[in-house]
């Protein structure tokens, strides 16, 4: 009503609609012009480089890439990544456990576990475990300082293979310690209080309570750790492992398509390391959906409704109180 | 004579060399309500979380319905209980915290059968009526699906009072349950709170509402520096207090 009043007579000049929009000239970024036309034409270099240059030998590449010994070779590094990236992710659970522990000594000793198999290059731990019988030539189960039950020869029962294993999940084990710490103790201590104090056990409280809600923090990082590991299970080619890599290392050695044969296996990494990224983004959605539990897109939906609706009412608030 | 629901003697507790409990002796009979009250860094809370054993107390004894916390006497020497039996006493002992330590991924209903059926190995069923039947008491009904994190201050602590009662205990212990809140929440907690304490809960709360001590509690107990400087009936400690630090106190904050 009081507008009417000031739109009347009293302002001689009509408002005028243009002069309300933006006429700005928006900033030149001369730099980046110049930086996008330089990727451009490293770009075109590149490309006809690939096209045309005749030594990159893509027949070969295509003949090789689904070859029989090339796939045995990707059976191999998929296994000992999954194998590698589950046993990894139990043992850093139990290290991170034994890390919090209010244990002096399984603190510690978790501890300095993480210590050692961080500080050692994976590679000399490898090669190490693949001359462990140069240590210990027989392997024997038994009681300590007692009687043994059971005994073996350390070349025959330790593989390549099992070294493989061996050599990547305790490796990898030390990193999810430290991926899997962090997560559990991101959880509010009022969590585990609030468990003990309805009467449930350290054990239940861990399992219902804590891990549940470290698990969104865990899953990015272990994500990574997972293609991380597919392309670390290359290494396992010094232990003459036909993995992907040694398999293309052993066609190239015979044929001295040296190139190709390096595309192929690259071709292969590149591809299943894209999966796993794709994988990964999945989880985390939901994972952080997790979080919203269970809820639906529309009860999501109907959650901002309700916030929206709260906000507008505090506004009607303040416009009584203004009124006042 | 009745044994009473919380028999406190000579207790004490120290971190390191700091003592903050330094000698409480307190009862509280069956269907009582206690508010401990006092300057905070006194020790309240302290004491609250020794009565669940959540902290160990250094010496004295604690008692609740005649059971010693945490330990188990034979022939004049303590033995401490186990992780098993030290759980199996809490759950009789229901707690309220100031921050409601709802679990975040749980949702309301979840969050109240949790302790029940897995601690108490009441079946599922059983345990929802009796979640549904409770969340009516404190005027949350049709929230069984939300998320902590979706509801109010008071709303989650109302949450947090019921799960603790869903474990049908005999005593409950509440941690300045109202000092998180926003001022307009404050009231909807305290009034869940007042109808436990009319339905005959024993209960021990550590508050800073003077109002509610007084129209609530049974016994009012001023704590300082790790001691009970002086307690009894409401209308005595907050209008006529004895001692020096109680009247202090009190010339402040009411």
């Amino acid at each position: 009503m009081d507008f009417k009043n000031e739109q009347g007579p009293i302002s001689p000049t009509p408002v005028n609609s243009k002069a309300t929009i933006l006429n700005a000239v928006p900033i030149r970024h001369y730099g980046r012009w110049i930086a996008t036309v330089f990727l451009l034409l490293v770009a075109m270099v590149m490309v006809k480089s690939l096209l045309t240059n005749p030594r990159f030998r893509w027949g070969i590449v295509g003949e090789y890439i689904i070859s029989d010994p090339i796939l045995d070779g990707l059976r191999l590094t998929l296994i000992l990544t999954v194998v590698a990236q589950f046993l990894g992710i139990l043992i850093g659970i139990i290290l991170a456990i034994m890390r919090l522990s209010s244990n002096r000594v399984l603190a510690r000793a978790a501890w300095i576990y993480i210590w050692f198999f961080r500080g050692t290059p994976l590679l000399v731990q490898l090669i190490f475990w693949y001359n462990i019988s140069a240590l210990y030539p027989e392997i024997a189960i038994g009681i300590p300082f007692g009687p043994t039950f059971w005994q073996g020869n350390a070349n025959e029962l330790i593989t390549p293979f099992a070294v493989a294993i061996l050599g990547l999940a305790l490796n990898e084990g030390a990193y999810m310690a430290e991926i899997v710490r962090g997560g559990i103790a991101g959880i509010d201590k009022g969590q585990s209080e609030s468990a003990k104090a309805l009467g449930m056990t350290h054990m239940q409280t861990l399992r219902r309570v804590i891990l549940p809600q470290a698990v969104k923090v865990i899953i990015p990082p272990t994500g990574n750790q997972t293609i991380l590991m597919l392309k670390t299970t290359s290494l396992v080619s010094v232990l003459a492992l036909a993995d992907l890599l040694y398999t293309a290392q052993t066609i190239y050695a015979r044929t001295f398509e040296t190139m190709p044969l390096l595309l192929v296996a690259s071709l292969w990494y590149l591809g299943i390391t894209s999966v796993l990224t794709f994988g990964q983004f999945f989880l985390e959605r939901h994972f952080t959906e997790g979080n919203q539990q269970r809820i639906s897109f529309t009860q999501r939906i109907a959650g901002r409704v309700s916030t929206r609706k709260s906000s507008s009412q505090q506004g009607e608030a303040g416009k009584v109180n203004n009124d006042d | 004579m009745i044994e009473p629901a919380l028999r406190v003697e000579g207790v004490r507790k120290s971190y390191g060399h700091v003592e903050v409990l330094k000698g409480i002796d307190m009862q509280v009979k069956p269907g009582e309500v206690a508010c401990l009250v006092g300057p905070s860094g006194s020790g309240k809370s302290t004491f609250l979380r020794c009565i669940n054993h959540l902290e160990k107390i250094n010496s004295g004894r604690l008692y609740v319905h005649g059971e010693l916390v945490g330990y188990q006497e034979k022939k004049g020497r303590l033995y401490e209980l186990t992780d098993r039996e030290v759980c199996q006493k809490r759950a009789e002992i229901g707690m309220v915290f100031q921050s409601f330590n709802l679990f975040q991924h749980m949702s309301v209903l979840e969050n109240i059968i949790e302790a029940p059926t897995r601690v108490l190995k009441i079946s599922k069923e059983e345990a929802i009526i009796h979640a549904r039947e409770l969340l009516e008491l404190v005027g949350l009904s049709g929230r069984e699906d939300s998320l902590p994190k979706q509801l109010s201050g008071g709303q989650q602590q109302r949450v947090a009072i019921t799960r603790a009662l869903a474990m049908r205990p005999k005593l409950m212990l509440f941690d300045e349950p109202t000092s998180a809140l926003d001022p307009e929440l404050v009231g909807e907690v305290l009034a869940a709170m007042q109808d436990l304490a009319n339905s005959g809960m024993t209960m021990i709360v550590v508050t800073h509402e003077m109002g509610f001590a007084r129209k609530v509690a049974d016994t009012v107990a001023f704590m300082d520096a790790g001691l009970i400087v002086e307690s009894g009936p409401p209308d005595e400690v907050l209008d006529n207090p004895q001692q020096e630090r109680t009247k202090s106190f009190f010339s402040k904050v009411l």
